[in-house]
């Protein structure tokens, strides 16, 4: 397999705590505690889980929005890090971002057509290209040329997010990292700029980081997903995988929690919901992070974190009960 | 005649200014029924939830219509008749349980409030009740829960705290204004697992207000779908969800993306947008974004049976016959 397009090793985002106190440890919060994932050129990983597992703040640590605390971020072999001046504006044009709420995504005083134009700009491009540049984009992403001066108010949530789409790929990124990017909108419209999205990335060979608390989106549009639970991936694994046999506890909880759009499936539903609360991220257990929900807790489990191991070519899986039964042992077991 | 429904709305309007954003809303909610209102943005679900509180307020006023509880006659316009009921047969929850708690009142002393303020019961009394309530909501440890404030709980935990106010007087009807929009899934799969359980323990009956099919689809037992400020549909949900006879109820299924469907492929989507209030066509408002349009849609079709066989289920529009078809 070539070289991954974006590739993220061990990445931390630890965060301090304002206490209002002058002596003693500052708390921190793990937002993100040791990440690893590669995505390939075209290809589409989603990353789900929870409000505080710490998906939108990875994806803030490869834009340079969150500050990494330890760990490597590589975009197409250059270390994101290292970057600066010149050589950082260039990753500007490679790495693009679409986020949940259009509304605060646009200048409300800047027409339609000087929003998807300021990026160009800032790259220097000239007056008369621009103009070309933004009917091109205008149509590649369904906005009417009519609607070049309007006024961000005069659209509707659905046209907002495709000006917002519209700039993002002004400049011919390779990667657009969608954070909860159609989340905010109504179902008839997700579905419309799903379709975008899916569309623009058959024609322009792009590679999207889809990060979503919602599942049927995810599904639909990934070819594989992370999910996170409280600053780590505990599984990994190409969508069909994942969906036909999920390993780890969170995984399964998570799948059955999600209601169907449909009563007789949805009433034959046997499992029991998945209990309790996310615990405080300040003060996380020492060993697995699920371990104060788990059905299948085991002694050891609040102890031993449990590493990614490769259960199959593509599917990772952090889990020490779940990889003894499936490979016969674990960091529980005390001959190892 | 059976006993009376729980609630029944005729014809209920809801004006903002000179524009008419509900438009003659007809439902009834029967003893230990759950009833979803389902729809999306600008459909005048919220408005018609908040309308049955007696909650309108500012230029947003009801226009027309007549509501009855439990068999009387109840004048939604009438402030001191209304609080009467709130807090006692009628409660409601809201969509953000964070903001809709007092930040600087322990959640024992919130959940015993509507107690108090409506004599109910005294003040240790209240408590000792607020404390069983929060136990009833799945709250651990609620005698210590009690003692804290909002801030010291989760999202999760304040949204049943909101439960457990509204619950507390033992209500006849529940209004939850999207209940579990706010919450993670596994969160959501607990409230909503609560409402059953609820509903089958008390026999409270239960609107639940909500955009999200795959809710209506786990706890309601009857579903309303409003589109431009009418209900455009209403059935039995098993009957709604396998045989649709709305076209935007029919293309509102199909666009949701299945967890067992084809991944990657063109999701079917509704083209256009919804129109604003002030530009909503004559007739069917569905209309101009329906593809089974025709002339006759621009005069109003009525709520009316789908067949003479299934008289409850009910649907407005004139091609209800080809919906099938559609998708």
């Amino acid at each position: 397999m070539s070289a991954p397009l974006l590739s993220v090793r061990g990445l931390k985002v630890h965060f301090p705590v304002a206490t209002g106190k002058l002596f003693g440890k500052t708390p921190v919060v793990r937002a993100v505690d040791g990440v690893d994932f590669d995505l390939q050129a075209g290809e589409t990983l989603g990353i789900v889980g929870e409000s505080g597992c710490g998906k939108s703040t990875t994806g803030n640590a490869i834009l340079g929005l969150a500050p990494v605390t330890e760990g490597e971020i590589m975009f197409d072999g250059r270390n994101v890090a290292a970057l600066t001046g010149r050589d950082r504006q260039a990753l500007w044009r490679d790495l693009q971002v679409v986020f949940q709420d259009p509304v605060s995504a646009l200048d409300p005083k800047r027409t339609i057509a000087q929003s998807i134009a300021e990026p160009l700009a800032i790259h220097g491009v000239g007056r008369a290209r621009r103009k070309e540049r933004v009917d091109e984009l205008m149509e590649l992403v369904g906005l009417r040329p009519g609607q070049r001066d309007r006024y961000p108010n005069e659209l509707s949530g659905g046209q907002r997010q495709r000006v917002v789409i519209a700039r993002a790929l002004a400049l011919d990124p390779r990667l657009v990292i969608c954070d909860e990017a159609v989340s905010a909108l109504d179902v008839s419209i997700q579905s419309q700029v799903l379709n975008l999205l899916l569309r623009l990335q058959r024609d322009l060979g792009l590679s999207y980081l889809f990060i979503s608390h919602d599942l049927s989106v995810v599904r639909h549009i990934s070819d594989r997903i992370a999910v996170m639970y409280l600053g780590t991936i505990v599984e990994e694994a190409p969508t069909d995988e994942l969906f036909a046999r999920p390993l780890h506890p969170y995984t399964e909880a998570l799948l059955s929690a999600v209601p169907i759009p449909d009563p007789l499936a949805e009433r034959a539903k046997t499992a029991r919901p998945l209990q309790g609360d996310v615990p405080n991220p300040m003060d996380l257990p020492a060993g697995c992070p699920f371990v104060t929900r788990c059905p299948l807790r085991e002694t050891g489990c609040e102890t031993i974190r449990p590493a990614a191991v490769e259960i199959e070519p593509g599917h990772r899986l952090a889990c020490h009960v779940r990889e003894r039964e499936i490979t016969g042992t674990s960091a529980l077991d005390p001959q190892r | 005649m059976a006993e009376p429904q729980t609630l029944e709305i005729r014809d209920l309007s809801i004006g903002v200014g000179a524009h008419s954003v509900v438009d003659g809303v007809d439902f009834s909610i029967g003893r230990g029924e759950i009833v979803a209102l389902v729809g999306e943005s600008g459909s005048g679900k919220s408005l018609t939830a908040l309308a049955i509180m007696g909650l309108l307020s500012g230029s947003v006023h009801q226009t027309g219509g007549t509501a009855t509880f439990e068999g009387k006659a109840l004048n939604l316009g009438d402030e001191a008749a209304m609080q009467k009921l709130r807090g006692t047969s009628l409660s409601m929850i809201f969509q953000e349980p964070v903001a809709s708690l007092n930040p600087l009142l322990s959640v024992g002393a919130q959940v015993a409030e509507s107690l108090v303020v409506h004599g109910r019961a005294s003040a240790t009394d209240a408590w000792d009740r607020a404390v069983e309530t929060l136990r009833d909501v799945g709250i651990p440890a609620p005698e210590q829960r009690a003692r804290q404030l909002p801030s010291s709980l989760s999202g999760g935990m304040c949204q049943r705290v909101m439960i457990a106010s509204a619950l507390i007087a033992a209500p006849r009807l529940l209004i939850a204004d999207e209940p579990t929009t706010a919450l993670d899934v596994t969160i959501q799969a607990q409230i909503l697992h609560l409402m059953r359980r609820l509903r089958d323990e008390t026999d409270t009956s239960v609107l639940i207000i909500t955009h999200d099919m795959g809710v209506v689809a786990s706890v309601a037992d009857r579903v309303c779908v409003m589109y431009g400020g009418r209900i455009v549909e209403q059935a039995e949900v098993h009957a709604l969800f396998a045989a649709p006879r709305h076209p935007y109820t029919k293309l509102l299924l199909s666009t949701i993306p299945r967890m067992d469907g084809p991944r990657k492929t063109e999701l079917f989507s509704i083209s256009g947008v919804v129109p604003d209030v002030s530009a909503w066509p004559e007739g069917c408002r569905f209309r101009t974004r329906c593809p089974l349009a025709s002339n006759i849609c621009a005069t109003r079709p009525p709520l009316i049976p789908v067949s003479d066989a299934a008289r409850d289920h009910v649907a407005a529009c004139w091609h209800s016959d080809q919906v099938e078809g559609l998708a």
